[in-house]
């Protein structure tokens, strides 16, 4: 007979499925793409353009203009004039109407949305499809309901819109990141500059086009393109009311540095390291199941990722059978095809610091698993990887990765996972596996992280704030808290 | 069954979260089969099927078209598989024993005096005995979906393991009848009493209670199988029943067996599909799949 924990499951089949790719037509990529100020696409004073490339198979997709410090004067006075002659004095509710009119495009061109994020950022078409798209929908008709009903998310507070809003997005949610960030700043009657990430400007540009169909009045929402030296611009910039920036930790303690002293208001979505917490009296195979979402998803390119998963020592040897089998069955490959699960990393660069952190990993002793998947010799690629035999010492178990990398500790009480989980800069999420009600409300009552879930993970909707604790940044985006943060109350 | 099985505690069975298991079912529906990978699942499928009746107006008829059926899906696609087995009434068995002959597909009963089991544990023994006796190849017994609500789980246990007794080396499959049970955590509990007990096979539902068969409530029991087998290395065979009509539901299925138990499980001796007008409709997308457009319906056989 055979031992415990030595069984394995055979996965081979359910890999080898006949390739499901999404057609790429109808995805119009332009050869270059403009500045989007004042309503139009403008070239750049720069005349400089840079590459954006298919992370899956390192083709180039366009040419991106660069924003100099000229055109972000240029979309910061635009927005100015945009806000002080009309959109300030715009009523409520014909704001929202605009908003509304944006989302309803994005649902009509999900599609070509969805494609185009795939191509631009490397991630699964069933992701972007099923998750990125819809739900920057979402936030778009959420916000365009608050917009005339401002009054009573802040009684007898009487709420004003702030003025110019520059916002710098990342590149692992390119759509749903502007989402999150325009929405908002509209309802509330404020303009906006917004900077994409320079891997990912396509669905932000495309964004641009919808803004345009939707006949937003010109210069409400402005989108420029370009890498660190724009966003710096953009943060150094005297005539913006308000710096929203997601992104790493490194980069926002830069910002809130550059704004020290000035009048900017700002929120920081930046880096985590969630713990992931099972308990013995979990429902296992859901909480495996978790564990996959909340590492794998989108290449674990999410800042929210439980990247530290504790698991309570008497179900460790299960768990730990449980998800290898499942990673198994995990389908890595052409972002494009239908069936992929996990698609290609974001770029060379990231991909790099992804194979820095797993060498780094085996010399701290740490116990390497990866799936036996095959991956594309071509594009930017990592098999799904779990450390086991890690300490809170180890680096891979203080620093982000920002990759499919998991690292596995145990415990035996309460008390030490909670002190285990806390014991990091990061507070942005943690998850809670446990059948048991008031374990969940006394770990969700100590564990200092802004987004918990409990028997669940990675869950967003547009009514629920999102942020986070310590060096994961501040201000809330979201929900009735992420008005807050575009209005003088 | 192994000697060094400990029984575990059932009260204690392990918990399933309702929304994580419907989430992770919806998950497989998202696969998309193409091509060759669509056509051999189709025609996988098609092999597991036990083509069933079981109505209060059986006759010797019916039961003798149905074989027929069986072993002749349809003449117009040559090297089609057959159906893996007839599912009929104890009284039907000898009948549809004779009809197959020596096609090599085989003949289950229900048994246990179904679809309710409301009856003492002779009849059901002897209900049993007489479809074996009769030539039966397979068992599909229902568990007391009374005694467990009420607790009684070592009753069921000693039910099922009687009724394993009888079977010897005939394949038992024991059915939940998840429909009546409620919850998923139920649905894994009875689960874990049918395999220890000595079940063959687990299997969803009788097809007479709605709802029958779907794919949460099958992925708790394919779970199931699974930690049995982590535990004892024994392969434990599953079968869903009732509900499944449509080809497309059918290949979701084989993707959520293929992605939770892995690809030993993917033949007729480790899954079943309990269905009678299944085989009809998956024989509609491999003639589409093979001509390239829909035929009628009146292009299949009904029997």
């Amino acid at each position: 007979m055979a031992k415990n924990n030595t069984l394995k499951l055979k996965f081979d089949s359910s890999r080898n499925l006949a390739p499901a790719p999404e057609s790429k037509s109808v995805a119009k990529i332009a050869d270059r793409y403009e500045l989007f100020i004042n309503g139009k696409f403008e070239k750049p004073s720069s005349k400089k353009y840079f590459k954006t490339i298919n992370p899956a198979t390192e083709e180039n997709l366009s040419l991106i203009a660069e924003a100099n410090n000229a055109d972000v004067n240029k979309a910061v006075k635009a927005a100015r004039n945009a806000y002080e002659k009309g959109w300030k004095k715009t009523a409520p509710k014909e704001r929202a109407k605009y908003i509304y009119r944006i989302a309803r495009i994005i649902q009509e061109r999900a599609r070509e949305l969805a494609v185009i994020e795939t191509l631009d950022g490397g991630k699964p078409i069933r992701e972007s499809r099923d998750f990125d798209v819809p739900t920057a929908a979402n936030h778009f008709f959420y916000y365009a309901g608050w917009a005339d009903k401002l009054e009573y998310a802040f009684p007898n507070r009487n709420p004003q819109s702030l003025g110019v809003a520059g916002q710098i997005i990342p590149w692992n949610f390119p759509l749903l990141m502007a989402a999150w960030k325009i929405a908002p700043a509209l309802a509330t009657g404020n303009t906006v500059v917004l900077k994409p990430a320079e891997t990912t400007s396509l669905t932000a540009l495309k964004l641009a086009e919808i803004i345009q169909e939707a006949d937003l009045p010109p210069g409400v929402v402005n989108i420029i393109t370009g890498a660190g030296a724009t966003g710096a611009a953009m943060v150094n910039h005297p005539d913006i009311n308000k710096i929203a920036f997601t992104g790493s930790t490194d980069v926002g303690k830069i910002i809130q540095k550059a704004i020290a002293g000035t009048n900017k208001k700002a929120t920081l979505e930046l880096g985590g390291k969630a713990a992931n917490i099972i308990f013995d009296d979990a429902p296992l195979d859901q909480a495996v199941e978790g564990v996959i979402n909340g590492i794998f998803f989108n290449q674990g390119h999410v800042c929210c990722a439980g990247s530290r998963l504790f698991v309570q020592e008497s179900v460790y040897k299960i768990v730990l059978q449980k998800l290898k089998d499942r990673m198994e069955s995990l389908i890595v490959g052409n972002p494009l095809d239908k069936n992929t699960d996990i698609g290609a990393i974001n770029s060379k660069q990231q991909l790099e610091v992804i194979n820095k952190y797993i060498k780094i990993g085996q010399q701290e002793g740490a116990e390497i698993f990866q799936s036996k998947c095959t991956i594309p010799t071509k594009g930017f690629y990592c098999r799904p990887t779990i450390f086991t035999n890690v300490a809170q010492s180890n680096r891979i178990a203080q620093e982000e990765i920002f990759g499919p990398v998991l690292s596995i500790q145990t415990f035996r009480t309460e008390d030490e996972v909670i002190e285990k989980a806390n014991n990091t800069p990061f507070g942005l999420s943690a998850g809670v596996w446990t059948d048991k009600g008031s374990k969940i409300f006394n770990m969700t009552s100590k564990l200092k992280a802004g987004v918990i879930w409990a028997n669940t993970y990675n869950k967003f909707d547009p009514t629920s704030p999102f942020g986070g604790y310590k060096e994961s940044g501040f201000g809330r985006e979201g929900g009735l808290h992420g008005l807050g943060a575009y209005l003088k109350v | 069954m192994a000697a060094n099985i400990t029984i575990p505690d059932f009260s204690i069975a392990p918990r399933i979260d309702q929304v994580g298991v419907e989430e992770r079912a919806s998950r497989f529906t998202k696969r998309s089969l193409k091509n060759e990978t669509k056509i051999n699942g189709l025609k996988l499928a098609l092999n597991m099927i036990d083509l069933t009746t079981l109505e209060g107006k059986d006759t010797d008829g019916k039961v003798k078209q149905l074989c027929y059926k069986a072993m002749h899906l349809h003449d117009a696609y040559p090297g089609l598989p057959t159906v893996a087995a007839i599912c009929v009434y104890p009284s039907m068995v000898s009948v549809a024993k004779k009809a197959l002959g020596d096609s090599g597909i085989k003949v289950a009963s229900v048994s246990t005096a179904f679809p309710s089991g409301q009856a003492p544990r002779e009849v059901k023994i002897r209900d049993t005995k007489f479809a074996i006796n009769q030539g039966a190849d397979e068992i599909d017994m229902v568990i007391s979906r009374g005694k467990f609500h009420q607790g009684e789980y070592n009753f069921v246990f000693d039910e099922i393991a009687a009724i394993k007794e009888v079977c010897g080396t005939t394949t038992l499959k024991v059915i939940l009848e998840t429909g009546e049970l409620g919850t998923y955590d139920k649905v894994r509990r009875a689960s874990d009493i049918a395999m220890y007990a000595g079940a063959d096979f687990i299997k969803t539902s009788t097809g007479k209670i709605a709802p029958a068969a779907t794919m949460p409530v099958t992925l708790v029991m394919l779970e199931a199988i699974r930690d049995f087998y982590y535990k004892t290395g024994k392969r434990i065979s599953m079968k869903p029943a009732g509900g499944i009509s449509k080809a497309k539901l059918a290949l979701h299925y084989l993707v959520m067996l293929n992605e939770v138990l892995g690809e030993e499980w993917m033949n007729n001796q480790y899954f079943r599909f309990g269905a009678s007008s299944l085989a009809n409709d998956i024989l509609m997308q491999l003639m589409k799949q093979k001509t390239g457009v829909y035929q009628s319906a009146d292009y299949f056989s009904n029997d």
